[in-house]
């Protein structure tokens, strides 16, 4: 538990930042959003991986995958655009070199899973099972980049059940449900989600977006589409988050262009758990922690002895 | 260590159509080496990610990096109008840059085309090497040319014919019947394909610096990744992050 003694009106109050979901203690409700944060490596340069509730790492398949071709990236108004296509080195590879990496740090580990079929998945699921550092699994079934079946498991209610219930029945870790926004009603989805076993889920993933090259003429990235993400999409993710609060009781985890403690802290009124820095680390490498510290001035100002006491507490004005 | 700085404006200047010379104040500059590239932000917070420009020159001493970049869009638009003293968010130094000992007391070629033409420079100065250095421009704006005659032999070649060779650097060590045990290059796709074409024709080594679009510049997010011929270690498929991993990279690696 990181207790904080903070000086309000000349009294000492020491306050809790704990979460904990599906039985997973996190030392803050700080998380790195998958894809954005590699596993962790690249950012230790900059920050203390020691100070984050969880490293959330890149997606990992059965199988190395080489993504998509390049442009990859793009910027867009306030956001960004990728299409990497879930570059990954393969569970072999991951199980070797990245856990034990992280292993390293008191940061808990999630590791995402991607895949193009049930199967793919379970395989994945199963070899991580084995491996008790990784504190959850986090099911990404909501990737746009990838054409053959990702997608459509996160975009249709039924799909969602059978590939969480499937994933389910073989984790030996709790499963996250990473949603995709990219959906008519998210409350559905939550819902789909949560009665077919998830443990938790997180959301939101990126928006399908497209920017064309006027000068060129041609696509900004070689995939046509790419995933939105960014300060940008914060209100739409802070909505997702807030009506899948309102349809579920399992616990979420919200992203979507969070940068500053004031950002976490408006995910968390929405009814967030935790949650996770993604492009943000893109503008400022040392934004993480800087979330962290930006939650822990704002118990203080506010004299919140407890992070949980926010969870979900927006009002009706 | 690669790091977010603030470095201050030390002097702006325009020295070509569309492309301009920044001094910045940094302690980065004692740590950059020829080929490595910083990350500038844009202060117009529309515009997430930083801008990869290539480390022209480094004065450890005075504690100053020199830039040279192009108006390419936005973000350059408004690097454009920075003015002496101002602040500017850097992130760097960046990649690996070009390997000094490889072409050691060889003879070598200095290729650069356009704006690839700056990254060039830190090279040109700490390299002991016989130096042949081939330029190639739209047209007669040199810019750069001066400062690079003052460590090798320089060739120009011009698009328009307006200065030195009608024609690219190809046409350029042609015409000089120049020859060389190893190239360093930087410049457009196109160029970088004949130079490594003719580097595996007479089986010497090349060292190409490569461009792609970046989001983290930190070796993250896999946005930036060259091909390459066998297996990367990294990323265990035929991917190496540029931004990393390069953005130097030896020709026969990479399939450009
Ligand atoms: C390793 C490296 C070194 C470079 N060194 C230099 C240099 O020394 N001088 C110089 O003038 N230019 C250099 N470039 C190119 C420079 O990064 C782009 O011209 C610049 O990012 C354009 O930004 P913009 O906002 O003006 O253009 P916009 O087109 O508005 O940029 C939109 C987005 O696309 C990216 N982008 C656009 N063009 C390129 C490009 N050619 N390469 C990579 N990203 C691009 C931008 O970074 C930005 O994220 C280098 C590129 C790389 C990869
Ligand atoms: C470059 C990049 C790569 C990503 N890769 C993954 C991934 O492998 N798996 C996944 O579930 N989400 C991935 N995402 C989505 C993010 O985890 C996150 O859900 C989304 O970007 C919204 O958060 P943000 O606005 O803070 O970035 C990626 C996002 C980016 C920008
Ligand atoms: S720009 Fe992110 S890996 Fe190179």
């Amino acid at each position: 538990m990181r207790k904080l003694a903070a000086r309000r009106g000349g009294m000492e109050i020491s306050m809790n930042t704990k979460v904990t979901i599906a039985g997973v203690e996190f030392s803050n409700p700080v998380m790195t959003a998958s894809g954005t944060f590699g596993s962790g490596m690249e950012y230790s340069e900059f920050v203390d991986l020691n100070r984050l509730g969880a490293v959330v790492t890149k997606g990992v398949a059965n199988v190395p995958w080489p993504g998509n071709p390049t442009p990859r990236v793009a910027e867009v108004y306030g956001g960004m655009l990728n299409a990497i296509g879930l570059q990954n080195p393969g569970i072999d590879l991951f199980l070797k070199r990245d856990i034990p990496f992280l292993k390293q740090f008191d940061a808990k580990i999630i590791v995402n899973v991607c895949g193009k079929t049930v199967e793919d998945y379970v395989e994945v699921v199963e070899r991580l099972g084995d491996e008790p550092a990784v504190s959850m699994l986090e099911i990404n079934v909501s990737c746009p980049n990838v054409k053959e079946g990702a997608i459509a498991f996160g975009q249709k209610a039924d799909a969602l059940s059978k590939i969480t219930a499937e994933v389910k029945k073989h984790a030996r870790q709790p499963i996250i449900m990473k949603l995709s926004p990219n959906v008519t009603d998210i409350a559905e989805m939550a819902r789909a989600a949560e009665e077919a076993g998830a443990d938790a889920l997180s959301l939101i993933n990126t928006l399908t977006g497209m920017k064309i090259d006027i000068h060129r003429r041609t696509f900004a990235l070689a995939n046509k589409t790419g995933g939105m993400s960014g300060p940008a999409i914060k209100p739409i993710a802070v909505r997702m988050v807030y009506q899948a609060a309102q349809a579920v009781k399992i616990p979420i985890i919200g992203m979507g262009g969070i940068g500053s403690g004031e950002d976490a802290i408006e995910f968390l009124l929405a009814g967030a758990t935790a949650v996770s820095v993604g492009a943000m680390n893109f503008v400022n490498p040392y934004a993480t922690v800087e979330v962290v510290e930006g939650i822990e001035a704002y118990l203080q100002k506010y004299g919140i002895k407890d992070v949980n006491e926010l969870i979900g507490a927006v009002r009706e004005r | 260590m690669k790091r977010k700085v603030t470095a201050q404006v030390v002097s702006q200047r325009k020295i070509a159509q569309d492309v301009y010379e920044l001094w910045i104040a940094t302690d980065l500059s004692q740590e950059v080496r020829p080929g490595q590239f910083l990350g500038i932000y844009p202060k117009d917070k529309s515009m997430l990610l930083p801008r990869p420009i290539s480390v022209c020159e480094a004065c450890a001493q005075e504690g100053r990096l020199r830039l040279v970049y192009r108006i390419a869009g936005q973000g350059t638009r408004e690097f454009s109008t920075y003015r002496t003293g101002d602040d500017v968010a850097v992130l760097g130094p960046l990649g690996n840059g070009f390997p000094l000992d490889a072409g050691e007391d060889k003879r070598v070629f200095l290729m650069g085309g356009g704006i690839g033409v700056p990254p060039l420079l830190e090279l040109a100065k700490r390299l002991c090497a016989s130096k042949q250095i081939i330029l190639g421009y739209r047209d007669a704006q040199l810019f750069l040319a001066e400062d690079f005659a003052r460590h090798g032999s320089l060739y120009v070649a011009t698009e328009d014919g307006s200065a030195g060779t009608r024609g690219n650097v190809m046409d350029a060590i042609a015409q000089n019947g120049l020859t060389a045990d190893l190239i360093y290059a930087c410049g457009p796709m196109p160029m970088l394909r004949a130079i490594k074409r003719y580097a595996e024709e007479k089986g010497i080594p090349a060292y190409l610096s490569l461009e792609e679009h970046m989001a983290c510049g930190v070796g993250a997010c896999l946005g930036c990744v060259a091909k390459t011929k066998d297996v990367d270690a990294h990323s265990n498929v035929r991917n190496a992050r540029i931004c990393t991993d390069g953005p130097v990279f030896e020709a026969r690696e990479v399939e450009i």
